[in-house]
């Protein structure tokens, strides 16, 4: 399992805090997951619509949407951040 | 001295410059942010991603202590809902040379605006509600330092 983490409007729009999913395919990357969510429909649909406007973060660091997943426990996704 | 807190409460500012100060180093420099209450914002909603807060802003301090020759660092950042004219953020540093100390406490400062884990929504007069979006100009000054 793979557990994913929203945030900020990416968390409203899907409606979660989190959720968990079963592992992606072995070489999936993180643009893969998103896709496989987007394909969901729904408020997957319209968070995940234009992944330009996501970040991500694999086990809490930082990733690009090309990265695998590879063996990460938690996928965060959410919008560039805007803390200080 | 290395002080990180990711907290909902206030925050001493006398308390925190003193505790810098008593270093010895001689120079101590600062930054605060205030919430603003410009446009008919009633409130600032900082959400964060616990997990992952501490350990990012722990890196980039530890990046700031190579880089520059700091006695000691203080970041503290707020979360939950602040109202106009709180304090949102602050970021101290300590040193022996005033240019290491006005240096990394803008670096700092700009790599938190683009880096921590932090939204911020808008809470405004009527209950109309926005997220505040990333601004590129943010992420350039944190590009620029190499961070």
């Amino acid at each position: 399992m793979l557990t994913i983490v929203y945030f900020a409007w990416v968390r409203e729009a899907v409606g979660l805090d989190e959720e968990r999913i079963d592992r992606p395919a072995p070489g999936s990357t993180v643009a893969d997951v998103v896709a496989l969510l987007a394909a969901r429909g729904g408020g997957h649909a319209e968070a995940f619509a234009d992944p330009a406007k996501l970040r991500a973060a694999l086990d809490q660091r930082f990733v690009g949407m090309d990265v695998p997943v590879g063996d990460a426990r938690e996928l965060a996704l959410f919008p560039p951040v805007t803390g200080g | 001295m290395k002080r990180i807190a990711i907290q909902p409460q206030d925050f001493d500012l006398a308390a925190e410059f003193a505790a810098l100060e008593a270093l010895g180093g001689g120079g101590v420099a600062s930054f605060t942010g205030v919430v603003r209450g410009e446009g008919g914002l009633v409130a600032l909603e900082l959400e964060h991603y616990p997990a992952m807060t501490q350990g990012q802003v722990e890196r980039i301090v530890e990046d700031a202590m190579a880089r520059w020759p700091l006695l000691g660092v203080s970041v503290i950042h707020r979360f939950g809902r602040l109202e106009p004219g709180a304090r949102i953020v602050f970021v101290g540093t300590a040193s022996r040379h005033r240019a290491a100390a006005l240096e990394s406490c803008a670096f700092l400062i700009d790599w938190l605006k683009s880096h921590a884990p932090f939204w911020k929504k808008e809470h405004f007069e009527g209950g109309a509600t926005s997220w505040v979006a990333a601004r590129v100009e943010d992420d350039a000054k944190a590009l620029g330092w190499g961070a």
